[in-house]
C-alpha cells in the first residue's frame, strides 16, 4: 500500500543530494530527464550482488553461480511484474538505445521472415522522437528500401494527428513512438496511433524511457507490441536497459547480437538460437545492474507509482505557474497540465540556453541545456536549443522556487531584465 | 565571484555587438562548423590576399562565449599574415587547453586574454573554439587549394 508522500524522507535515500556544489551552493539536481540519481537500497543491492554472490549466471555448477542467477532471474521477474509483461518477453540490455536498436535490426534481417522490411515498406515516427529512436529506424530505411514518414509536431508541442490515417498507411509495417517526450514533457495519445497501426498491421514500439520511471505503466493495457526504457533513469544504474516485446514477435525477430548465452545448439558450420528472452542476451549480461534496476523498481514500487506521479504533477503544475510568470521566458512545449509529465523546456529571450544553464549551475542548480539528443524538434521550434528541467521524486518546491530565481538573476547578470 | 571570471565585460560587450558578423559577399571560402553536443553553428566566410588575411566574415547562432569568441577571433586574425594568424590560434588552443592554469599573453592575444577562465568550465571550451576551429579549417582548405592547383 502507498503511503502518504514524503518527500523529505524519501531525500535521505539519496547520498548524492546532500553534495556540496560550487561554492558551497546546495544541489537542486532538475535534471532527472537525462539520468535520475541513486538511492542507497540500489547501490547497497549492487555491492551485496558483488560481496555475496558474484559468478557468472547461467554457467558453473557452483553455489555462487545458482545464487548469481537466481538474483538475475528474480530480478528480471521484478521488471516484467512492474510492466505487466510475462517474465520470457523481458530482456536486459545495456541501454534503451542498445534495446531500440536490436527492435530495428530485428526488422531488418531477411532470417525475420515476414518482420523483415522491403522497399515499398514504410516506418512511421514522430518528430519529437529523441535520437536513439530516429536514427535507428533510418538506417534500418537506408538498409531495407523502406521509407521513413513521420507525424509532425503542433506549435503547442503535441502530435499533429490530423493526417494519421494518411501517414500510417497500408504499407506500414512500423510505428515507433515516444510515450512522453524528453524535451516537451508531452504524454502522446498511444490509443488512437495504436488503433491505427494495428489497423493496417504495424508493429508498435514504444520509446518508454521518460514514462516508465513516472508513471504507472502495463504494456497489455497499453497495447503496444515492443517498449524500450533504461534503467539509469528509472533509479537504478547505467549499464542496464529493459526491451521489452510480445511473446510471437520476439519468437519470429533474429538476434544482432551472437555469442555465448544466445544459443541452443552450434557446431562449426552453424548454430541455432535458444528462445526469448536468451536469444537476446548474448555474453554474460550486466548482472549487478540487472539487480540494482530491480532494487530501484522495488524502491518505486514500495513508494507507490501513483504517489510518485501524483508528487511529479504537483511539482510540474508549480513550476509552470512559476515560469510563467518570467517575462521574457517561452515555454516549449505544452503550457497546460493536459497530457504533460515533470519536464520543461523553455528558452529566455536574450540569453542562450548555454548561458542560463552556467549561471543556475552557479547557484547548484543542475539543469539540461542544448537540443536534447532531439535536434529534429529544435529546427521546428526553430532553437538553436533550450533549458529544460525535468523532475523526479526528490524534487521539492523549493528547487523550484530556486529555478525561478535563478533564471531571474541570469538575466539581470545578461541585462536583459 | 567565479560568474564574473568567467563572464568578463569584454566578452559580453564582445556578445552584445559583435564584430563581422554578417557575411562578406566575397570570399575565397565558405566553412560550416557545428557543436554537436549543443547544436552551436557558425558559417565563416575566409578572404586571403598575398599570404595575409584580408577578410573573416561569420555567422551562426551560439552561446555568449562562443559568439563572443568568433568576434574577438575575427578581429585578431583579420591583417595578419596566415602564418602569424595560425600562431595566435595555437596561443588561444592552449590557454583554453589550460583548466585555469594560464591568463594568456595579452601581447598576442588582446582581448581574448577574457576568455581565459573559460578553461577552468571543461564543457564551455568547445564553445569558444567554436569559430577559432572554423577558421582553422578554412585556411587549411584554402592552402589546400592552392596546392592542388600548383
Amino acid at each position: 500500500m502507498a503511503r502518504e508522500f514524503d518527500v523529505e524522507r524519501v531525500r535521505k535515500d539519496f547520498p548524492i543530494l546532500s553534495k556540496a556544489m560550487r561554492q558551497g551552493a546546495s544541489l537542486k539536481y532538475l535534471d532527472s530527464g537525462a539520468t535520475s540519481q541513486k538511492p542507497i537500497q540500489v547501490l547497497d543491492a549492487e555491492r551485496r550482488f558483488y560481496t555475496e554472490s558474484n559468478a557468472a549466471v547461467h554457467r558453473g555448477s557452483h553455489l555462487l553461480a545458482e545464487e548469481a542467477s537466481e538474483a538475475f532471474e528474480s530480478s528480471r521477474q521484478i521488471v516484467a511484474s512492474f510492466i505487466g509483461a510475462a517474465e520470457d518477453e523481458v530482456i536486459f540490455t545495456k541501454s534503451a538505445t542498445e534495446s531500440l536498436n536490436i527492435i530495428a535490426y530485428g526488422f531488418g534481417n531477411p532470417d525475420s521472415g515476414s518482420l523483415c522490411l522491403k522497399p515499398g515498406d514504410k516506418v512511421v515516427v514522430t518528430e519529437m522522437e529523441h535520437h536513439a529512436n530516429l536514427i535507428p529506424w533510418q538506417q534500418l530505411c537506408k538498409r531495407t528500401g523502406a521509407t521513413l514518414a513521420w507525424l509532425s509536431v503542433t506549435d503547442e508541442g503535441r502530435l499533429d494527428l490530423s493526417h494519421l490515417n494518411e501517414i500510417i498507411d497500408s504499407s506500414t509495417k512500423v510505428v515507433a513512438i515516444t510515450h512522453q517526450s524528453n524535451v516537451l514533457g508531452t504524454i502522446n495519445p498511444l490509443d488512437p496511433i495504436v488503433a491505427r497501426a494495428h489497423e493496417v498491421g504495424a508493429v508498435v514500439v514504444l520509446d518508454a524511457c521518460q514514462s516508465v520511471p513516472h508513471m504507472a505503466i502495463d504494456v497489455r493495457e497499453l497495447k503496444v507490441d515492443f517498449l524500450a526504457f533504461s534503467g539509469h533513469k528509472a533509479l537504478g544504474p547505467t549499464g542496464i536497459g529493459i526491451l521489452w516485446g510480445r511473446a510471437e514477435l520476439l519468437d519470429e525477430m533474429e538476434p544482432s547480437l551472437f555469442g555465448g548465452s544466445m544459443i541452443e545448439s552450434v557446431t562449426m558450420e552453424t548454430a541455432t538460437w535458444a528462445k526469448a528472452p536468451r536469444k537476446f542476451e548474448a555474453g554474460v549480461p550486466n548482472m549487478a545492474q540487472a539487480v540494482g534496476l530491480a532494487a530501484a523498481i522495488n524502491y518505486m514500487s514500495d513508494l507507490g507509482m501513483a504517489a510518485i506521479h501524483a508528487h511529479e504533477l504537483a511539482l510540474t503544475t508549480y513550476a509552470l505557474d512559476a515560469l510563467n510568470g518570467i517575462d521574457g521566458l517561452n515555454i516549449i512545449g505544452p503550457n497546460s497540465m493536459d497530457s504533460r509529465g515533470g519536464t520543461i523546456s523553455f528558452t529566455i529571450d536574450g540569453i542562450h540556453p548555454h548561458d542560463v544553464g552556467q549561471v543556475l549551475d552557479q547557484d547548484g542548480i543542475a539543469v539540461r541545456t542544448g537540443h536534447h539528443c532531439a535536434w529534429p524538434l529544435m529546427r521546428r521550434f526553430g532553437v538553436s536549443g533550450t533549458t529544460r528541467a525535468s523532475f523526479h521524486l526528490y524534487n521539492t518546491m523549493d528547487e523550484i522556487d530556486a529555478l525561478a530565481a535563478g533564471i531571474k538573476s541570469a538575466q539581470k547578470f545578461f541585462k536583459v531584465d | 565571484m567565479e560568474l564574473e571570471s568567467l563572464y568578463q565585460e569584454v566578452i559580453l560587450d564582445h556578445y552584445k555587438n559583435p564584430h563581422n558578423k554578417g557575411l562578406a559577399p566575397e570570399k575565397d571560402i565558405q566553412v560550416h562548423h557545428v557543436n554537436p553536443s549543443c547544436g552551436d553553428e557558425i558559417t565563416l566566410n575566409l578572404t586571403l590576399r598575398n599570404g595575409d588575411v584580408s577578410s573573416v566574415t561569420w555567422d551562426g547562432v551560439g552561446c555568449s562565449i562562443s559568439q563572443a569568441s568568433s568576434s574577438i577571433m575575427s578581429e585578431l586574425v583579420t591583417g595578419k599574415p596566415v602564418a602569424q594568424a595560425m600562431q595566435t590560434l595555437e596561443n588561444f588552443s592552449e590557454l583554453m587547453a589550460s583548466k585555469g592554469t594560464q591568463s594568456g599573453d595579452e601581447e598576442v592575444l588582446e582581448d581574448a586574454v577574457a576568455l581565459a577562465g573559460v578553461s577552468k568550465f571543461p564543457a564551455r571550451v568547445k564553445c569558444a573554439l567554436l569559430g577559432w576551429m572554423a577558421f582553422k579549417d578554412a585556411v587549411v582548405q584554402v592552402n589546400g587549394r592552392e596546392e592542388d592547383q600548383t
